[in-house]
């Protein structure tokens, strides 16, 4: 039985352009108090014609416009979203007020500083408190989303590795890993070579030890990694590393089963990114903007990208650009500013008890869910799980049913999906990340759901093969979107006058 | 802690059901000694009033009620209300990247509309669904341009925006790019005799930025001619998307690299914002970035989907165009009902009220200083060079809450007393007389 969903009215909603007429309009500028200046006149051959089909519409079309497409989203703020790897928790609205204060969503990059030391303070502040969630000794806020933290961060291992003479030919990665990290290698000019799991579905020491080599810059690893389980042996594999000569990056996609519960810059970790939109409770807002503040040693700080927060002699907060070891800048100006303030409002509405209770309960949440789910679908690594679990479909498999299949059934359930067929190493995954923000009776409601498709898969697979049965659209033909791609609205063409 | 919705009762219940004694049972797999005692040092829990205060006092602190003149890469237009009273909407706010299309088809629809908007302004025939931002899309371009000619050098111009050239060099390091840098001449443009003279049958392609650093509208049809004339595509940068109002698309362009910072985003002290690649249809599958497409679902009706990801991380890993994943399509959403307001006639007038303000200033500061690059077009920007350093003139200007232009000695020391000015449709008559009276001390 579906409980959680209903169906109810929904509304049709054309494409911007189609609901255009000349004439309409939802603007009004102030009266020019200058001499207004002819564009033609000014700009000769630089002037523009017309603007082409642009819309024409009034304020109540574009309000009614976005909101329908609104109710065709799912959100967190809609229900249970076990996205894994996302950490889709929660996110905060006072956050949002005070990214839009008017002194620092109207605060302009170039400003001097010495207007701009609010600014500054809640960068030092939100810098000091990863440190101390990370245990990292210097961090740059620079890198706009969680890949541009991977690259800042194999960027300043190629140059100290580069500062002592060689900066080596490749990047050991996990078979689990997302795909960003070799994409990450490739794009700082290293050769990615594959590290293969242990049956725990950790990293296999014995191949790291044979794998390692001087030609090895960093080994990237996720830990917990992307089957949830935490890497027990962290110690040993940085050991293993640091013995060659090679540097650990930590991928902090998964950092919201850690925080102040253990901090990797304690267990020999170089360097690492932390995703705000994940960790820190900044929106994800239909994907982006995120935000991936990169932690790192003392022996990698003279690498940071420019500029980087100081305190000048008089005590003032100011950015040094003066960095003769610096990687460069990875992004204009700071970064995404206003994710770091909402990054901030986030960690100061928790205090360190609060931040604690959130990661023990997002580990609470994917073990209830693993406990109750464990026997209806498979579990290809029993290892325990950290605030995600990783089953496979293989059970459901031989009624010909996949992740997929089942991911879609759950949209009928009132339940946006799991993350389906990622990460690699398991055949048919279902990543389930509940996060810290559901209540018991919500992922009661999930649990009941995926039993009930349990059953379907046995009873009535077809009811799951064609499942969505209750959404606007079902089942896209996404084949026929890459093999003839419309990538853009184009008017209808008008007939010929001949005609 | 008040996000949190679970009772102490419920969280032993929760327990007794996994069938573990404490919570510390599931952290087991850390090992003891990697385990964090106590608390973090870190500040106690805030309520949510005392949250409003610190970060009213962090705004108080950052220059609030300030007129500005300061533009080079992120610009002050005013932001109709509407755009956040929609992004606002939990459904577009709390939800991540669409790769359920049945439960993101208004992620997917507004992302399509931008694509069209984006391809509409800026003459080329498909954009992405947005990059972080134009800095980062700068390298994009060039590497992108790489793939396409299997060729590796870039020429740039030294009027493309500083940081965004620091970016690129950042970059292009790695991926063994050469990169030569040709300067600008008397009217602010680049100097087409050194870029012809740069070009060379291993130049992957020539960057421009229009309207430049120094706000001068570049000559996009002379330098396409040159880099195409050697095998080598164009890439133009636009920085201040609002020019596209008025000023003509640059359609003879291979790749447009694009900053959306302007159509609706607060310049927020440099982000987020929402970088964007247009470019020719033929190029689509070399493009960085998402994509999403029309189709049609297995009833025939019209929907969208993400497309072409076998360009992506997530599938092609080590051999992806980029490693971007995550992008900025809250940002883009932003810009997306930003020029939806304004549409085909407002964004022309916005453009010509940007144009009027700083024709005007321009023509006010040129009665007591020297206004540089007099030769050429130029959209809401311009350089003023003054006998005085700017910067002193900037600290007598603070005194009155005004904040002047952007000393350019840092970027470009041979322009001496030089700053860069911006003026938009928020600039009233009021403060540019009050400036320039300043200026003239």
């Amino acid at each position: 039985m579906i409980r959680k969903a209903t169906t109810h009215v929904n509304q049709n909603e054309g494409l911007i352009f189609e609901k255009s007429s000349p004439g309409k309009y939802a603007w009004k500028l102030p009266e020019l108090d200058v001499p207004e200046v002819d564009p033609a006149k000014a700009l000769g051959a630089a002037a523009r014609a017309d603007l082409g089909n642009m819309p024409e519409v009034s304020e109540i079309e574009i309000i009614r416009h976005f909101t329908r497409l609104s109710t065709w989203n799912y959100g967190v703020d809609t229900g249970l979203y076990p996205l894994g790897s996302c950490t889709m928790k929660y996110n905060p609205r006072v956050n949002e007020v005070a990214a839009r204060l008017e002194g620092l969503a109207g605060a302009h990059p170039y400003q001097p500083e010495k207007i701009a030391q609010g600014a500054l303070l809640i960068m030092k502040v939100l810098s000091k408190c990863l440190l101390e969630i990370t245990g990292m000794d210097a961090i740059t806020l620079q890198p706009a989303a969680g890949a541009h933290g991977e690259l800042t961060g194999i960027l300043l291992i190629r140059a100290y590795l580069e500062s002592k003479g060689n900066p080596r030919k490749k990047i050991l990665i996990p078979d689990s890993a997302h795909g960003t990290n070799p994409a990450t290698a490739a794009i700082a000019g290293y050769a990615v070579e594959n590290l293969k799991s242990n049956s725990a579905g950790m990293v296999d020491i014995p191949s790291l030890i044979a794998q390692t080599n001087e030609d090895v810059a960093a080994l990237m690893i996720t830990n917990p990694n992307t089957l949830g389980v935490f890497e027990q042996n962290i110690a040993q594999i940085a050991e293993i590393l640091h013995t060659k000569g090679s540097l650990l990056y930590m991928d902090g996609a998964n950092m919201n089963a850690l925080v102040g519960k253990a901090r990797p810059g304690d267990r020999g970790v170089d360097v690492m990114h932390m995703n705000l939109h994940k960790t820190f409770s900044t929106p994800h807002g239909g994907g982006g903007p995120g935000s991936g503040p990169v932690a790192c040693k003392q022996i990698l700080e003279p690498f940071l990208p420019v500029p980087v927060i100081a305190v000048k002699p008089d005590g003032a907060l100011g950015f040094d650009y003066d960095r003769a070891h610096s990687i460069g800048r990875v992004r204009g100006f700071y970064g995404n500013f206003g994710m770091h303030v909402r990054a901030l409002a986030y960690i100061m509405a928790n205090g360190p008890d609060g931040l604690r209770q959130t990661t023990e309960d997002a580990v609470l949440n994917a073990n209830y869910i693993r406990k109750k789910l464990e026997g209806l679908y498979d579990l290809p690594y029993s290892t325990p799980s950290m605030h995600e679990v990783v089953f496979s479909d293989r059970l459901q498999g031989k009624n010909g049913i996949k992740t997929g299949d089942i991911a879609k059934r759950l949209i009928d359930y009132g339940f946006h999906p799991y993350t389906v067929s990622f990460p690699l190493i398991v055949h048919g995954a279902l990543m389930i990340e509940p996060t810290e923000s559901e209540s018991k009776e919500e992922l009661d409601l999930f649990i009941d759901a995926m039993r009930s498709i349990a059953e379907e898969c046995e009873r009535d697979p077809g009811m799951v093969l064609e499942a969505p049965h209750t959404t606007r659209v079902s089942r896209l033909d996404e084949v026929t979107a890459a093999r003839k791609p419309i990538l853009r609205w184009k008017p209808k063409q008008q007939p010929a006058a001949a005609d | 802690m008040r996000y949190l919705p679970k009772s102490d009762a419920e969280r032993a219940l929760m327990l007794r059901e996994i069938g573990v004694r404490s919570i510390d049972d599931l952290f087991a797999p850390i090992p003891a000694d990697f385990r964090v005692k106590g608390d973090l040092n870190l500040p106690r829990a805030f309520a949510e009033s005392e949250i409003v205060d610190y970060f009213r006092q962090r705004s108080a602190e950052n220059g609030a009620g300030y007129a500005s003149f300061l533009g080079a890469g992120a610009y002050h237009h005013y932001r109709p209300v509407v755009i956040d009273s929609l992004i606002s909407r939990g459904e577009f706010f709390t939800a991540y990247t669409p790769y359920q299309p049945e439960l993101a088809q208004g992620t997917l629809q507004a992302i399509f509309e931008f694509q069209t908007m984006i391809c509409e302004l800026t003459g080329m025939e498909v954009a992405n669904a947005s990059m972080y931002d134009g800095s980062t899309a700068t390298p994009e371009t060039v590497m992108m341009a790489a793939r396409i000619t299997g060729r590796h050098g870039a020429v740039v111009a030294r009027s493309v925006h500083p940081e965004y050239r620091e970016v690129l060099v950042t970059y292009a390091r790695h991926q063994g790019v050469p990169i030569t840098t040709v300067g600008f001449l008397e009217n602010g443009r680049v100097d087409l005799k050194a870029l012809e003279q740069a070009v060379t049958d291993q130049t992957a392609c020539v960057l421009i930025q229009s309207p430049n650093f120094f706000g001068t509208i570049e000559d996009v049809a002379a330098a396409a001619e040159i880099a195409h004339r050697k095998g080598a595509l164009l890439v133009v940068m636009i920085t201040e998307a609002v020019s596209l109002g008025i000023v003509r698309p640059p359609v003879e362009a291979d790749i447009v690299g694009m900053e959306a910072q302007s159509f609706g985003v607060p310049v927020g002290f440099g982000g987020p914002y929402a970088g964007v690649i247009a470019t020719k249809e033929k190029f689509v599958r070399q493009m960085p970035g998402r994509l999403v497409g029309e189709t049609h679902d297995k009833n025939g009706k019209r929907a969208f989907c993400l497309t072409l990801t076998t360009r992506e991380q997530h599938i092609r890993r080590e051999k992806a165009t980029s490693n971007i994943c995550t992008n900025q399509a809250l940002v883009a959403l932003m810009a997306t009902i930003f020029m939806t307001v304004y549409g085909r006639e407002g964004l022309k007038e916005l453009a010509k009220h940007n144009l009027s303000k700083a024709a005007y200033a321009a023509a006010e500061f040129a009665k007591k200083a020297k206004v540089l690059f007099g030769g050429a077009p130029r959209f809401n920007e311009f350089v003023v060079q003054t006998n005085e350093d700017p910067k002193s003139i900037n600290e007598r200007l603070l005194q009155k809450k005004m904040v002047g232009g952007l000393p350019l000695k840092k970027f470009y020391p041979e322009l001496g007393n030089a700053a860069l000015w911006c003026c938009t449709e928020t600039t009233t008559r009021a403060q540019i007389d009050a400036v320039v009276k300043e200026v003239a001390q």
